[in-house]
Parts: structure tokens; sequence; C-alpha cells
């Protein structure tokens, strides 16, 4: 009686241990970030070096009128009455919103990124359907966020949110009214902002705001509900805090527009329209290997699946020109097809991926990012983003910042792609299809490894960011890298030629931060 | 033992080892027997399981790049009595996956420990027959670090479960019938990437699991030598997310089956000791999951340990 009494107690104080220890809510780790709270406003960012804007007055912005005029004291009131009736969601939506717009921004693009990777699924006949923007609700939605889509999407987004806060510093300091809560004792009293000398018009929120849906509505045309309903959020979130006026908003919002407009004009004209191919064009990238005496990549799926936007090696880059790309950024080719060295590294592979420990598997699904994912560029985005919350930076040094690292991942994803499909250079599982291996076979050749080239780009950019994590980046590039031979996908020498391309992107864009004016 | 931990715990997809589990052999934790007090019973199963077909959401379809997806499991069980009528069992899975076409690669291990209390505390006349009301208390624990984070060829879901059951079953000559109904709280889990995508971002590397419910029905002719019964069984995940078209399968998703099958016990009748089973199963529906069929085959002996090896060496229902 005792014996079953005591194991009895014992088991059942364990069932209840585990069930109570553990509770089933999860936060992200950046949902209780602080709020940002920025060691200098950098008033002067506007005079910063614009990527796509010839001069931060491009776009021109009305005069405000004067906080004595009874307009601004009939918006201040509306402040006031947002303020007293701001519901428990809304303080909510308040504090989400307070750690960054460019991080939460951020964010969502990489919710968007994942959401919509997601390889098409073949027809009937074994045919895949291409996504088209023309066409963006049928199956297959449009985007296929792929890695090069997202590198570029990513870009797109960063570049222009710098470019329209920069417009929006100039303003700010040109104009300098003040933020509400600098205005009025009351609001001030009840502002839930974090209170900075910055001025309110235009709203860098709002700017954001504007340019990041407009960029987004192109390069995610489903989302627009979703995006739409962000952008409410993020005004009522700064209105209700104290942080600006109708006025700072609606200024913000139509300038961080017309600003996406550039920026959205360059991406319908920078080839990436082109970056599919036809399937004769895919024939001959496999028929001038051939004439090199290698043996071409072949797609390892099944259905046999026309390779990843092959052609997304001509899109126009950021951080130099196209010929730049081909003449001085694309790596000598890769070890023969026939040669020893090829079938030593072939066999390297094989060896690696026998028996694998569960630490190797620990790496290779840290830096999976694959199917359904945020793509590499996105993790170095998230490894960026909860960096720079510790670095309080103003909401345009973020900005710029993040158009520094996807810049350069967009233009190392232009590189890599020219590289592989100028090589056309088989996957280790297609020279020995014993191989089997630990992640999803990526849909495009091997040589150089994407993984080793988004990587080391960013870790080089963003050691020069954030210099006492420059070692830590490097580590993090080393073993993304080699994630990919340990899971049986890449050749040793994908991986180091990788790495060294990567750096020598990373260091146009530490070329770009030394010489843009916000160091 | 272990049937039903198993059948989450390794993923649904390869439901294999849970139906395998699932029926009679010597005691388990899904059958209506318990071991006299002091008796241990052990053994051995060996199943096999395979799909080609699997659910994405309720999109049914078959994936040139795995062809068909096998699972081999060989388990270590055993079942003491405490006293006739509260019985402990304990399971302990190895795990072997492969995909017959494609590039993924197979993974092997050993999985989660299973544990059960299994107590009887009604066992009355009603009617012709014998009614019995069980009631079973159990966790699941991963003795390994696998990863749950390469379906389907991953070996289980890592989690850490408790479950409660009540199973109740009616005696009339030789014939049973049997059913039971199962909660299982499952732990969250972690995985090795620091986020994931499910119908929405999470910056984490924790998956919030949902909870499950299992009921199972068995009949069919039980003696002292022979059991032979015919099973069905039902699990629903209480939450959970669909596969979405051509994405891959994920921990946490809405993992749903039925399935039907059929079980064997054979205990020799000049060694009472042994006990051969075995048994076998389709799964008839499903939601996020692969549509396997699967067999398996065991041996189990069972002796007093006190020493005194009389004959009875279980108790049925009493």
């Amino acid at each position: 009686m005792k014996n079953k009494f005591s194991i009895s107690a014992i088991f059942f104080s364990g069932l209840i241990i585990i069930m109570v220890s553990c509770s089933k809510n999860i936060e992200g780790r950046t949902y209780n970030a602080p709020a940002l709270t920025p060691a200098n406003i950098d008033l002067e960012a506007g005079s910063w070096k614009t990527v796509l804007l010839t001069r931060p007055d491009t776009f021109l912005l009305p005069v405000p009128s004067a906080i004595t005029l009874p307009g601004y004291i009939g918006e201040l009131n509306e402040i006031k009455g947002l303020q007293l009736n701001l519901t428990g969601a809304q303080k909510e939506n308040i504090k989400y919103w307070s750690a960054g717009a460019v991080l939460r921004w951020n964010e969502i693009m990489r919710e968007l990124v994942a959401k919509h990777n997601l390889p098409p699924y073949q027809n009937e006949d074994g045919i895949y359907p291409i996504p088209t923007a023309a066409n963006a609700f049928a199956y297959p939605q449009f985007p296929f966020s792929n890695p090069p889509y997202a590198a570029r999407a990513y870009a797109y987004v960063a570049a222009a949110q710098y470019d329209a806060l920069v417009a929006a510093w100039h303003y700010k300091k040109l104009y300098n009214r003040a933020a509400p809560y600098k205005v009025d004792s009351i609001i001030n009293a009840n502002a839930l902002a974090v209170k900075t000398d910055l001025p309110s018009y235009p709203s860098e929120q709002a700017v954001l705001a504007g340019v990041t849906a407009e960029m987004m509505k192109m390069l995610f045309p489903t989302e627009i509900a979703f995006i739409n309903q962000k952008v409410e959020e993020l005004q009522l979130a700064t209105m209700g805090s104290g942080a600006c006026v109708r006025s700072d908003w609606t200024a913000g919002e139509t300038l961080g527009r017309q600003i996406a407009s550039l920026f959205a004009a360059r991406g319908r004209t920078d080839n990436t329209s082109k970056a599919v191919g036809t399937q004769a064009q895919w024939d001959s990238l496999a028929t001038a290997t051939s004439g090199k005496g290698q043996i071409p990549w072949i797609s390892l799926e099944l259905p046999v699946r026309p390779p990843m936007l092959p052609f997304f090696g001509n899109v126009k880059p950021f951080l130099f020109d196209s010929l730049t790309v081909v003449n001085v950024l694309r790596p000598g080719p890769p070890p023969s097809t026939g040669s020893e060295q090829m079938k030593k590294e072939t066999q390297e592979v094989y060896d690696i991926v026998q028996n694998p420990s569960s630490d190797k598997i620990a790496i290779i699904q840290l830096w999976a990012d694959g199917v359904g994912t945020v793509t590499p560029p996105g993790h170095w985005n998230e490894i960026a983003a909860e960096d720079f919350v510790n670095q309080n930076y103003s909401e345009v040094r973020w900005a710029r910042n993040f158009a520094l690292l996807n810049m350069a991942e967009m233009d190392a994803a232009i590189v890599c792609w020219n590289t592989k499909f100028y090589y056309f250079n088989p996957r280790p599982g297609q020279l020995n299809p014993a191989i089997k291996t630990l992640t999803g076979t990526p849909n495009f050749p091997s040589f150089i490894s994407g993984h080793s080239i988004f990587s080391a780009t960013a870790a080089t950019i963003l050691g020069h960011i954030i210099p006492e994590r420059a070692n830590a980046y490097n580590a993090m590039a080393q073993e993304a890298a080699l994630s990919r031979l340990y899971g049986g996908i890449h050749y040793r020498s994908d991986i180091e030629v990788g790495l060294d391309v990567g750096k020598n992107i990373g260091a146009y864009a530490v070329h770009r931060a030394i010489t843009d004016g916000a160091e | 033992m272990k049937a039903f931990f198993k059948k989450f715990s390794v993923v649904l997809f390869i439901i294999l080892s849970t139906m395998i589990t699932k029926s009679s052999f010597a005691q388990t934790d899904q059958d209506a027997i318990m071991m006299s007090k002091n008796y241990f019973c052990g053994g051995a199963v060996y199943g096999y399981s395979s799909w080609k077909n699997y659910w994405e959401g309720t999109f049914k379809r078959d994936n040139l790049n795995l062809g068909n997806v096998s699972t081999q499991t060989i388990s270590i069980m055993g079942n003491y009595g405490i006293k006739n009528n509260l019985n402990v069992l304990f399971n302990l899975p190895y795990i072997q996956t492969k995909a017959s076409e494609g590039t993924l690669h197979g993974l092997k291990g050993v999985q989660d420990l299973s544990l059960w209390l299994k107590w009887l505390p009604v066992s009355k006349s009603v009617g012709k027959g014998t009614l019995s009301v069980f009631g079973l208390a159990g966790i699941s624990l991963p003795v390994s670090d696998y990863t749950p984070d390469f379906l389907p060829m991953s070996i289980g879901l890592h989690s850490t479960n408790v479950a409660g059951r009540i199973t109740l079953d009616y005696e009339l000559g030789k014939f049973f019938v049997t059913g039971s109904g199962t909660y299982t709280y499952r732990n969250n889990i972690k995985l090795d990437r620091s986020s994931y995508y499910t119908t929405e971002l999470h910056l984490t590397n924790e998956v919030e699991m949902p909870d499950v419910v299992n009921w199972n029905f068995r009949t069919g002719y039980r003696s002292g030598h022979l059991i032979a019964e015919a099973i069905v069984s039902n699990m629903t995940t209480l939450g959970g997310f669909d596969i979405r078209k051509n994405d891959a399968p994920f921990a946490s998703n809405k993992m749903n089956v039925t399935t039907a099958g059929m079980g064997f016990k054979y205990t020799l009748k000049n060694l009472h000791q042994l006990a051969f089973v075995g048994n076998a199963g389709y799964t008839l529906s499903g939601r996020n999951v692969g549509q396997s069929a699967y067999a398996s085959a065991g041996v189990f002996y069972a002796f007093n340990v006190t020493g005194s090896n009389k004959k009875n060496k279980k108790s049925s229902n009493q």
C-alpha cells in the first residue's frame, strides 16, 4: 500500500510539475522591446547621401501652418481627445510601435517574405505555373519570395525608407515645428511617446508608413488590406501617443508615398521582369556549359522544375554597376566537373552527410532558411534588428543601417546568381546521387554558395556598423556557410569562394557607409 | 505500451509506431488487461510503416521527391504489476526513417520514453458479462536531442507530454469490447532555428504544441491464449494549422488521423510465459499526415519477479 502511494505520488507530482512549469504562452524576442530612445536625434540627417533622390527636397513639402493658428489648435484638441479615450488595446498598440517603426516594418516585411516563400505546386501535366503580378491572387500567388526575390524586396523597402527619412529630416530641420508634447502641457502630461527635441513635421512614422506601404503593395500585391491595416495602426499609435498631429501625419504619409514612386519606377526597369526566362534560354544555359566541357546543372526535383530566377544576375545593383558584377566581382570558375579536385570535394560531401551528429544538424537547421522562411537575407535582418534594438539609434539611422545591409544583400544575390548561372555547376547530389541531404536541395546551380555570400556580405557591413560585434558576425557567417556543406548541398569551394566574394561586396557597402555623411 | 504517445510524438506523418503498438500484445496501455501483482512482462516489437500519399490540410497528394516514406521502429516495452489493479508500463522506441526517392536524408535515433500508470478501480458483473473501468495517467519525454524540425524525416516531435485516459471494457464470455478516450497535454518544443512561420511569423525558437485527443475502439475474441481483435482509432489535434500547398510539414500542424487495423496475441500453451504479438492496419483518413499502412510483430516474456512463477501471469479484468 505504501509502495503504491509513493510511486503514484512521485508520478502525479511529476505530471503536475511538467504542466505548471511550462506555460504555453510564447512571446517573440522583440515583442517587449523598449521604446526607441535615440542617443542622438541626428538633426543633420537631411544632408546624408541619398540613394535615388537627387535632392532631399525633390518632393516639395508645404510650409506647415503656425502653431498659433486655430487650425493647429484644433489638431491639438484631436490629440487630447485621443489621449483621453485610449483603450487597453490601443495602449498596447502604442507600446508595440514605440520600439521603432523601422524595426516593426522590417519585421512585417520578414513575415510577408516567409508567408510567400513557397515554390508553386505543379499542374496535372507536370508543368509548374509561374506566379505573375498581373494575376497576383490566382494560384500560385505572386510573388514566390525566394531568396533573390526577397533580397531585392528587402533592399527596395529599406533604401526607399532611408531616402524618405532623409527627406523628412531635411524638412523637420527646415520647418522646425515642435512635437505636440512640446507645444501643449496637457498633451505633454498625457504623452506616451518618448519625448525628444526632434521636430514633428513631417511625422517620421507617417513617412515610413507611406513609403513602406507603397513599396509593399508593389512587392506583395495580395497583401494590400493587411498593409493598410498596419498603416492605420501606426497612425493611431503615433497620434495617440502625442508624437504628432494630423497635419504632421498627412504631410509625412504623402511624402513617403511620393518617394516610393521613384523606387517603384526603378524596380519596374531593373531587369527583374526578365529574370524568369524561357525554356529556350534555360536550354541554352546547359548547352553553353556542355560546350565548355563541363557537366551542366540539372534540377534534382521531380517533376523537373525550371531553375529559380536564372537571369536574376542581370538585375541592376544598388552599390555598383552591372559591369562590375561581371568584370570585378564574379569569381573565376569552380573546379572542373571532370577534375580530381571535384571528385575529392564530392567525396568530402558524401563523407560528411553519412552520420550527422545532432550538433551538426542543429547548425544546418539554424541556417537552413529554406521554404516558408524569411530567407538568408531575412535572417541577417533579424540578427541586425535584434542588435540595433540595443543601440539607441534614431529612426533615420535605423533606416540607414538597414538600407546599407539590404542593398548589399540584394547586390550579393545579383553577383551570386550571375555566378551560378554563368558556370551552371551541378550540385553534389547530381554528381553523386548517393549523397542524401539534411536540408532541401535548392533548385539552382551550386557554385557559389548563396548562404556564404549573403552571410559574408552581411557580416562585413554589420561589423562596420557595430564593430564590437564584428567577430561574432564573422563567426556566424562561417557557421552559416559551413552549414551548407554539412547539409550535403555544397562543395567546400562553393563556400570558400562565396565567403570571399561576400566580403568584397560588403566592402562596397562599408565604403558607402564611410562616405554617406552619417559617420 | 506507448501506443499513443507515440502517435503524436512520432510524426503523425510517420504514423508508424503509433499504430504498431496500439494493439494488444502483452498488456499495453491501450488494452483492458492487467498484470498480476509482482509480475513483469517485457518484450520487443518491430514495426514498419510506410506512406506514399499524404494530406496538405485536406488536399491529398503524393510527392515524387519523397516516393514512399518509411519508418522502422524497434520498441522495448515492459509492464509491471505493482498490485493486481495497479500496473506501471514503459516503452522506449528506436526509430529510423527513409524516403525512397528524392534527395532527403533519413534520420534515426532513440525517441521518447513513455511511462503509464494503469489503475483498475471498478470491475463488476453487468448483465451476463463483466464491466471494467480503467484510469490511466502517462508521461512521455524525449530521451535524445533529435530534431523535430526536419519533417517528414524527423523521428518525432520532441515534446514532453502528459496524458490522462479512461478505458471501459465489457467482456461477455470470450468476446469483448473496449473503448478509451485520452487527452494529451503537450509542452512547447524548441527548434534549432531562431524564427518560424505558421500563420504568422514567430520571432522565437519555441513552438506552442496544440493538445491532442485520442479515441480507440477495439473488439474481438479474448481467451487465455489468444486475442484477436479489430481496432479503430482516431487522433484529433486541438488547434494547430494546416500545411499550405507545397509547404513543408511542421511540428505544430493540425495532425488528425483515423486508422483501422487488426491485432492478435498468442500465448504458448506449454510455455505460458512467452507470447507473440502482431498487428497491421491502414490510415482511412487524415489531415497533415501521411496515409500510412503499418505492420508490427513482437515477442514478450512474463515472469514473477519474486521467483514464485505460478501459472496465471495475467489476470484479465480482476
